[in-house]
């Protein structure tokens, strides 16, 4: 478990070696605040519905889940992005009036950032990997966790990068968009490096 | 007639999806290790794109301001589950090697954002003009980044050999990295440096810039 852990937040990072979530990642990076209130909704989010999916494709979806009726031939499989985003977008709409109801500064603090999450494509992946790498419920806990995790990591760190990057002098080409895909880069590089941390 | 090819040329490169309005591109970097299946991507991804773009643009009259966002979402992810299948059926090999990107078009920002921008307000040959350009224009960028690095990496290109590595006595030394997540980083990175660098009026403005000191004045 722990070396899932591990290996979900580090080495199989879901932002820099699978490139899941770039487009958000790169474009809610200014600043480190806001990358950080992002990081912890896709953390709580991710948390959330790589579990639940877990349990409604072993409950439901997976062939032979329906045999308890009578209907063991029935195989939902071909349901499975379907029913993934819609948890996903129900679940966001959820934890949404809920932290609104009861938790109303935490609510203002992640503001816009939980609808954005629906269409994130490091969530579905998530669930996506879940399915494809046939993790049972504690695995599918963990899992959804660190990979949130590392998500969260790569861009505060990012961020902070980028703040300091701002002041720097570097061809006009290369401004902006350009150089953060390089920075990405060598996060992917460095990150590749802690391959196996936390292993025996 | 000269809007409809304008249309279709625009997002070539002057409105390239990738390189400059950052959408698609979590797929774009993840399939371009090899030509092969960055070519099935970009294809998969513009059949998409065209039909959820004739089939919104069709209905869309008819769909109610605040669940739009749901119904452009099912009529994609229908498409896809279409797509993922016929891939499974005809094509296992590479739709193992795709993994779980060809299911991850469903939340591609690109096709979410055609959807919602253009194809919501168009009829639908327009709508169709704008979808196929896109998809061409996001192709041209994985099949540039897929050819780099593979032949790079591995000294082929469509799984044949190009150039002679050294394990079968050439000269050619594969650079592992280029098979790798941050040789793709790189190549994206230096080909927005390289468009921008061409047509400098994509390039941003920086936020700030240094002043001259004493000595310089």
């Amino acid at each position: 478990m722990t070396e899932l852990l591990f290996r979900s937040i580090f080495e199989e990072n879901l932002a820099l070696s699978f490139f899941l979530g770039i487009c958000t990642f790169l474009a809610v990076s200014k600043r480190v605040e806001t990358a950080a209130g992002l990081g912890f909704a896709v953390i709580v989010v991710q948390t959330i519905t790589v579990p639940l999916n877990n349990l409604i494709q072993t409950q439901l979806l997976s062939e032979g889940a329906w045999g308890w009726v009578g209907l063991p031939e029935v195989d939902l499989g071909f349901l499975k992005l379907v029913t993934f985003i819609g948890v996903i977008a129900a679940s966001v709409q959820v934890l949404e009036m809920t932290l609104d109801r009861f938790a109303p500064l935490l609510y203002r603090a992640l503001g816009i950032f939980l609808p954005l999450i629906t269409v994130n494509c490091a969530i579905l992946g998530g669930s996506l990997f879940m399915v494809e790498r046939r993790y049972d419920f504690a695995e599918a806990v963990v899992y959804g966790f660190g990979s949130g995790a590392g998500w969260a990591l790569a861009i505060v760190t990012f961020a902070a990068i980028r703040e300091r990057l701002r002041y720097s002098d570097m061809p006009a080409g290369l401004q902006g968009l350009g150089s953060a895909f390089l920075v990405t880069g060598l996060m992917s590089l460095g990150i590749s490096a802690l391959a196996g941390a936390g292993g025996p | 007639m000269a809007t409809f090819i304008d249309r279709l040329t625009r997002p070539l490169v002057d409105e390239n999806p990738v390189t400059l309005q950052i959408l698609g591109i979590c797929s774009a970097l993840a399939v371009t290790t090899t030509l092969a299946t960055a070519l099935t991507m970009a294809a998969a991804l513009t059949v998409v794109l065209c039909l959820s773009g004739l089939f919104i643009s069709l209905i869309r009259q008819h769909i109610p301001h605040s669940v739009r966002l749901i119904v452009q979402i099912t009529i994609i992810a229908s498409l896809v589950i279409v797509i993922d299948g016929l891939l499974r059926a005809y094509a296992f090999e590479m739709s193992r090697r795709l993994s779980v990107f060809v299911g991850l078009i469903v939340t591609n920002c690109l096709v979410l954002g055609r959807a919602e921008s253009f194809a919501m307000k168009n009829p639908v040959l327009p709508t169709l003009a704008d979808a196929l350009g896109n998809g061409m224009g996001y192709s041209l960028v994985l099949i540039v980044v897929g050819t780099l690095r593979e032949l790079l990496g591995a000294g082929t290109l469509l799984g044949r050999p190009v150039v002679a590595t050294v394990a079968e006595g050439g000269w050619f030394e594969p650079l592992a990295l280029m098979q790798r997540a941050p040789a793709a980083f790189f190549i994206l990175g230096l080909l927005v440096w390289a468009i921008r660098a061409l047509r400098r009026s994509q390039a941003e403005a920086p936020d700030y810039r240094l002043e001259a000191t004493e000595e310089e004045r």
